[in-house]
């Protein structure tokens, strides 16, 4: 995309669908490499739910490309989901903290060998 | 232009009406306390304690803020700042009236208008949804005070604060929820609106006694729940004084403590206000103006007018003589105002609107002066055991009656 | 005006995204979090989808967010400890994931050539009564289908914080 061409988009006053979708992907892989990286369990819960709000923004966006309503649905079931799983997920990780009293999850691997 | 003119002019209009009337409610919670009480409260600075507010302005911002060295910096400055703003920020969505329009005028050979404008900032059509979002924003503010202050008081406060606030969005949401079906909108104004009208030509159309469904438990259990979002007795768990001494706030001080007190009177304002819009009617008056409710303001204020006037006659205490009857030409005024043919559509709805937004904050300040604290566990218990599972079924009965009726 | 606000809240919502990976503390990620919700919500809002919008700071910002935080106050959680990172990751790590970034953004350009453009006001679709009279009629199996895994949810969470009790 060259400069002539984002100077016609910042003049016409829309923006591309793509430019959603390349944001998306950014949070995305944003989300993928804290969930790789990091150490502590609730940064890396955190990290997924990143990833879950990078997939709804793609949703949304294609929900505005094809003028229809699904797309929305989906986005919002998945926050439901993402609900469910945090409730279950931070019970948990409350358990995990009060048997070990650790939230490295290098630390939790009891299960190794 | 145009556009950003006129919201200037109402950002700057509702900001200082707004920020004066916080002030003001302080002194009108420890006066009617101090009543409840039999007591006198602020009676020193200014006439009847009227400039008591001013003072303690003044004393708060002339305080040395402490920076205690154990807190953690940036959480703790900007907690304040977060709590004050999340409340601050939802007035802009409240309708207060009806639109007002502003005749043409020539200045100096150049026409300005008509203008046409809401009596609010903006009319979004997710508004009460958005009131929901920044209420439930709001519990980082104190969360995060708790939790920065570094200390095991303040802790538990914002920890208390946290549960209690989540909890209590479920029985406000569901209560919320049943009015909306009647309504058929989220917006608002939109909501006020079809409030409007009369049974029987007396009986007014307000949520709370609308066909097919009336919402009076709906509105009782939006109150309490309200009562437990904005952190007041007997729900001010978060601050109980006896046990935690001052609670999330307890290492703060001067500005930032200040700021604490604002977001918690103008979350009552908004709660309030939200309330009066969802049940009460808004700003549609309580009878129709055929049997004369357009006659209730001027009454009420030449009536106060009076009784100034009556005791300035007859002074109890020597500056009595000065002060009230000028409150009495204040009172006099008003009423003329209000029963000025041209100002009468502008000013009857505002009148209604504040009539009933004062009287519920006034059962804030009246409760906060009867009932005692609940202790934590009745608390969540209440929450979850009882105002949950009736909530839940006024809005099964709601959603039934408004499915028959259509 | 809907570029400039485009950009101004996907820088917001990269900053933030970023700040969620790169700060040691789990309640600034959390907070870092947040901001990328409340910033992502004003994204939606220019998609013209008004009830998500407020749906995701109601539920996210609001309810999941806070448990968050409401459990790493409870945890009392200190910074992450962190370990000696290996010169070797971070010399291809960063650069492997700019490339990633990278390559995703411009496959999203390239390959879909044929997208239109988001205009503020040209869908309104989005508002709640569009999105309750799908959700009850043409997606009212997967509706219930979530009701009973919330119940599942809610149930495995007492199971979880029961066995503390006893």
């Amino acid at each position: 995309m060259d400069p002539a061409q984002i100077a016609g988009i910042l003049k016409q006053g829309a923006v591309p669908t793509s430019w959603y979708l390349a944001l998306s992907a950014v949070l995305f892989v944003i989300g993928v490499a804290g969930f790789v990286l990091r150490r502590n369990i609730i940064t890396v819960f955190m990290c997924i739910e990143l990833m879950l709000n990078a997939v709804n923004l793609s949703f949304i966006a294609f929900a505005h490309e094809h003028k229809q309503v699904s797309g929305h649905l989906f986005a919002f079931f998945v926050m439901v989901v993402a609900a469910a799983e945090a409730a279950v997920g931070l019970a948990i990780i409350l358990t995990v903290f009060r048997n070990r009293s650790t939230l490295n999850i290098d630390e939790i691997d009891s299960l190794k060998n | 232009m145009e556009f950003l003119v006129i919201t200037g002019v109402k950002l700057a209009l509702i900001l200082f009406i707004f920020m004066t009337a916080l002030a003001y409610l302080q002194w009108v919670e420890r006066k009617v306390i101090a009543h409840v009480q039999v007591r006198m409260g602020p009676s020193r600075v200014g006439p009847h304690g009227l400039l008591q507010p001013l003072a303690d302005v003044i004393k708060l911002i002339t305080k040395e803020g402490v920076l205690p060295p154990h807190v953690n910096k940036f959480y703790y400055l900007a907690a304040p700042f977060f709590a004050v703003f999340m409340a601050l920020i939802s007035i802009s969505i409240i309708p207060f009236g009806t639109d007002i329009t502003i005749p043409a005028m020539t200045i100096g050979g150049t026409t300005f208008g008509p203008y046409r404008t809401m009596m609010e900032l903006a009319d979004i059509n997710v508004g009460i949804l958005l009131v929901l979002a920044l209420s439930s924003m709001g519990v980082y503010g104190i969360a995060l005070a708790g939790w920065s202050s570094n200390n095991k008081y303040a802790l538990l406060g914002g920890l208390r604060s946290s549960a209690q606030m989540i909890s209590y969005e479920l029985p406000l949401s569901l209560a919320i929820a049943a009015p909306l079906l009647t309504a058929g909108s989220l917006s608002l104004r939109t909501i006020a609106d079809t409030q409007q009208g009369f049974y029987l030509g007396f009986i007014p159309h307000w949520a709370i006694f609308q066909f097919p469904a009336p919402q009076i438990f709906s509105f009782i259990i939006f109150m309490i729940a309200a009562f437990a979002e904005t952190n007041r007795i007997p729900f001010d768990l978060p601050e109980a004084e006896n046990e935690l001494v001052a609670g999330f706030h307890v290492e703060y001080s001067s500005m930032s403590f200040a700021a604490f007190f604002m977001a918690e009177y103008a979350n009552m304002v908004t709660v309030c206000s939200v309330a009066t819009l969802l049940f009460l009617g808004g700003w549609h008056p309580l009878f129709p103006a055929s049997l004369g409710s357009n006659f209730i303001a001027p009454l009420l204020l030449a009536g106060c007018g009076a009784v100034c006037l009556y005791h300035g006659l007859h002074p109890a205490r020597p500056f009595d003589r000065y002060t009230l009857p000028a409150f009495a030409v204040i009172f006099f005024g008003l009423a003329g105002l209000m029963a000025f043919p041209p100002t009468v559509p502008i000013l009857m709805p505002i009148f209604w609107f504040l009539a009933k937004l004062l009287f519920l904050l006034f059962l804030f300040v009246w409760i906060r002066a009867t009932l005692p604290r609940f202790r934590y566990d009745q608390l969540m218990g209440f929450a979850w055991k009882f105002l949950f599972p009736v909530a839940l079924v006024n809005l099964l009965i709601t959603g039934f009656l408004v499915a028959l009726a259509s | 005006m809907d570029p400039l606000f485009f950009l101004l809240f996907a820088f917001i919502t990269v900053a933030c995204g970023v700040n969620v990976v790169l700060q040691k503390h789990p309640i600034s990620s959390a907070l870092s979090l947040v901001a990328v919700m409340a910033s992502l919500a004003v994204l939606y809002l220019l998609l013209g989808a008004e009830f998500l919008a407020m749906a995701q700071m109601i539920v996210y910002a609001g309810a999941i967010m806070v448990l968050f935080v409401f459990v790493i106050m409870l945890l009392n959680a200190g910074t992450e400890a962190t370990r000696g990172r290996s010169w070797t990751a971070t010399i291809f790590g960063i650069p492997a994931i700019l490339i990633l970034i990278g390559a995703l953004a411009y496959f999203m350009q390239t390959g879909m050539p044929q997208l239109g453009s988001v205009k503020f006001g040209d869908f309104r679709g989005g508002g709640a009564y569009q999105v309750g009279y799908a959700l009850f009629t043409e997606y009212l199996l997967p509706f219930e289908v979530t009701s009973v895994l919330i119940l599942i949810a809610i149930v495995g969470a007492i199971v979880l914080a029961r066995k503390e009790l006893d």
